[in-house]
């Protein structure tokens, strides 16, 4: 049953409000809000399970259901607006332990990633991971493609992943996604894409001292001089 | 009610909105072939001068008391140096040391990553480094960073050309000496990212595909897509993890300790947010690296800065007698969010603008050449809504548009999504797209171009220019690296710069040090004597630790019914 609301706080009038439930309460709230601006609008003040209030960090991690519906859908309080019978509870952490390993030792090969994350080869393709992603990514695919032995198409795939571990929380092969995915951009980033060879020489003219007369002239330069300098300098197209 | 207001919103405008919009449809293919032209430096001071905040006279303060007395900062900055300190040290005890380390990172973010990632390099034990931050480990403004990071790497580029562009943008304020540092640099780090396996966008080739960001004279962004911050971030903390280093979250640095014999500092008080306890860490070395001040609203601003950007280092490093420089800067970024409300003051990269985006205002007119420093772009956009050329949202916010569906029509269909995923899901999901309709932008609080004065070993210094001994900064917190402005991309590359020199540094100074320091509160002598000769309020006290938007969130809108009851069970 639904806790219902006691009587007098009714916010805005109009219907400019939804009605929220939260901690056993229900609430009234201004439409258009995200679901951590609504909770603090009623009081909350977050100490955890907040972080960088702009989709990036994936400390929101929220569970909800809507009223007649039997889902669980998942989302990101910074990121999704209130809706009317919408019932919230707060995830902030998904537990699992990070393993530790050594870039250096490896190769970009399904068979480092098994070695640490057996659990990987238990995925039943069940899909429940993508269902819950709030940020839309393929993550069932992903976890196919290493399983294939695509490294790269996996780490294409879930490259926007935010670590917010909702996918984990739903997985019945209890995979650890947020870390499985961090070893496989790694070792793409490491091993499979090609090294910026513009990067080295650059490197080794600034060891060699190339470019020390010319930045010390500017550092000992007037402003005035810096300034027709800086006027002056021709500009690359966008 | 709710299935109402949906026909009302044609395709997540309100009606009025959409009418403006059309007006933007309407002068595309014209301005397609247009570009505004660049402002002479002089055209350029006066259009800051009138419009920019810096330069609106209620904004501003000069403080009253500690090292850097008499400087110009930001009213809300004042609030938090002229301020009591949390702790009463009378009911701390100093006795039980809980933690005894050699060093002691403050903050969680990518300065204070590196600094604990390059002190390992050289040969620090990880079980002697703490890292304590007030969140999650990574919780930072580093992984809201959207546009990229800059190294002059590519052969029609150099450090040099970095250097001038930098100072320019920064007004010619900046330290020399850290902007060296910042632009020679700034290679190495790019390849440490490459080496520990980050995926810059390249060619097939492994050419770096580099942009232009503003005030810059040639291509020299490196991105990873729109998530170039999150991607630096989690690389380096999987690399930390990997590494053993010990992170403390939800633990808040809340008072420096010092040395009463030496004046050194010699660690810090930090509280758990969970069980509200104290946690007593003696450090041979200190190391801030707490960023920003965005979350303090300067002058009434949203901001695009992550929760915890309240400034606390600030306030820490000005209590042991850190010298400040810049304050009265800050950087409000051109293009944040006016419209949907939900996400108010967010970022909107300016990226957008190096791929080709012009900001347009009601009349469909172009008024500022896009990739003009972001001090001058952000005072124009104020400019044009302070003149009335500006769109009103239905709830009152002002801001001008920003074209994004330009970017595919120039550089072919796909391309907006593809470079710019976590852009277009953030207005996605408040059902707008942007591959076809503009969005509504207007300066946001972005970053903190002062800070506290530190040398190219990342020192920290009072105002004789001389080290504080044990205290060192990197990143958002420090000053003189950007001036009076910062460039986009150069933040990236700072935090990483300098958390880099802080770790080596740090990794020198407890190797010279054999002995442990004494720790104490005696630098809160002087402090709290100054306040109360001024009669500051008991009841303000600092650091801020997380911003309180109870009954108020996020700085719009309020709560007429919550009344809130402080009770100590």
């Amino acid at each position: 049953m639904s806790p219902q609301l006691a009587g007098t706080r009714t916010g805005p009038k109009g219907g400019r409000t939804v009605r929220i439930y939260f901690m056993g309460k229900a609430y009234d709230v201004p439409k258009g809000l995200t679901i951590m601006k609504a909770l603090e609008y009623i009081g909350y003040r977050f100490i955890r399970g907040v972080g960088c209030r702009g989709g990036f960090c994936g400390a929101c991690a929220v569970a909800y259901r809507l009223p007649g519906e039997y889902r669980l859908r998942t989302a990101l309080a910074c990121q999704t607006t209130v809706e009317d019978g919408m019932y919230i509870a707060l995830l902030p952490y998904s537990p699992m332990e990070k393993p530790k390993y050594n870039i250096e030792e490896m190769r970009a090969e399904a068979g480092y990633i098994l070695k640490i994350f057996p659990e990987i080869s238990r995925c039943v393709s069940c899909n429940s991971c993508t269902k819950a992603c709030p940020q839309e990514l393929e993550v069932m695919d992903a976890i196919q493609s290493i399983l294939r032995g695509d490294i790269r198409k996996a780490a294409e795939l879930i490259f926007d992943c935010i670590s917010c571990g909702l996918c984990s929380i739903r997985c019945p092969a209890e995979i650890r996604h947020m870390y499985v995915f961090q070893l496989v951009r790694r070792m793409t980033g490491k091993y499979i894409l090609p090294r910026a060879k513009h990067l080295e020489k650059r490197i080794e003219e600034i060891k060699e001292g190339k470019f020390d007369t010319e930045i010390e002239k500017l550092m000992k330069m007037s402003i005035e001089e810096l300034k027709r300098l800086y006027s002056e300098r021709d500009i690359e197209k966008a | 009610m709710i299935v109402m207001r949906c026909i009302n919103m044609v395709e997540g405008y309100p009606p009025e909105m959409r009418k403006a919009i059309k007006i933007v449809e309407e002068t595309r293919e014209e301005r397609l072939k247009k570009k505004y032209r660049r402002l002479s430096l002089e055209e350029r001071e006066q259009l800051v001068r009138k419009w920019h905040p810096d330069y609106r006279p209620d904004t501003k303060r000069a403080l009253r008391i500690g090292p850097s007395k008499g400087t110009i900062v930001y009213n809300e900055v004042a609030d938090i140096l002229e301020s009591w300190p949390i702790v009463d040290p009378e009911e701390i005890d100093l006795s039980k040391i809980d933690y005894d380390v050699d060093i002691l990172i403050i903050g969680g973010g990518g300065a204070a990553t590196a600094a604990a990632l390059w002190s390992l390099y050289e040969g620090v034990d990880p079980d002697s480094i703490i890292v304590a931050t007030k969140l999650r480990f990574g919780d930072a403004n580093t992984v809201k960073a959207q546009g990229g990071i800059q190294a002059a790497d590519r052969p029609e580029d150099s450090p040099v050309r970095h250097y001038l562009d930098t100072i320019g943008g920064g007004h010619f304020a900046n330290k020399p000496e850290l902007v060296r540092a910042l632009v020679m640099d700034a290679p190495f780090i790019i390849k440490w990212l490459e080496d520990l396996g980050m995926m810059f966008d390249k060619t097939g080739e492994g050419e770096m595909i580099e942009y232009s960001g503003g005030g810059a004279s040639r291509r020299r962004l490196h991105c990873a897509r729109d998530y170039t911050g999150l991607e630096i971030m989690r690389v380096i903390k999987d690399e930390a993890l990997n590494k053993g280093v010990h992170v403390l979250e939800f633990s808040p640095a809340i008072e420096l300790l010092t040395d009463p014999d030496t004046g050194a500092v010699s660690g810090a008080i930090l509280w758990n947010l969970e069980t509200q306890e104290y946690v007593v860490v003696r450090s041979k070395v200190t190391i801030l690296a707490t960023g920003g001040f965005g979350r303090l609203h300067l002058a009434g601003f949203p901001t695009t800065n992550h929760y915890g950007a309240t400034a606390d280092g600030l306030v820490l490093a000005y209590r042991v007698g850190a010298a400040l420089r810049d304050m009265d800067t800050a950087q409000f970024h051109p293009t944040g969010v006016a419209y949907p409300e939900a996400i108010l003051g967010e970022l909107i990269t300016e990226k957008c603008r190096s791929l080709g985006a012009q900001l347009v205002n009601a009349n469909g007119e172009l008024f500022i050449y896009e990739l003009e420093p972001r001090d001058v772009v952000a005072s124009a956009i104020i400019r044009e809504c302070a003149e009335g050329r500006g769109i009103l949202t239905p709830t009152g916010v002002c801001g001008v548009w920003l074209d994004l569906p330009m970017i595919d029509m120039i550089r072919g269909p796909g391309t907006l999504k593809r470079t710019l995923p976590a852009m277009y899901r953030q207005f996605i999901r408040h059902g707008i797209d942007i591959t076809v309709d503009p969005v509504l932008t207007y300066p946001t609080l972005h970053y903190q171009n002062g800070g506290i004065a530190i040398n190219v070993h990342a020192q920290v210094l009072n105002p004789m220019d001389e080290p504080i001994p044990g205290l060192l900064a990197a990143g958002e917190i420090t000053g003189g690296v950007h001036g009076r402005n910062r460039l986009m991309g150069n933040s990236l590359l700072d935090i990483l710069v300098f958390g880099r020199r802080a770790g080596l540094t740090a990794a020198k100074l407890v190797k010279e040090k054999s002995n442990k320091p004494k720790i104490s509160f005696k630098h809160l002598k002087k402090y709290t004597e100054e306040l109360r000769a001024y009669n500051i309020p008991r009841d303000r006290k600092a650091p801020v630790i997380l911003p309180d938007y109870r009954g108020n969130p996020d700085y719009r809108g309020r709560n007429p019914f919550l009344k809130i009851l402080r009770i100590s069970i």
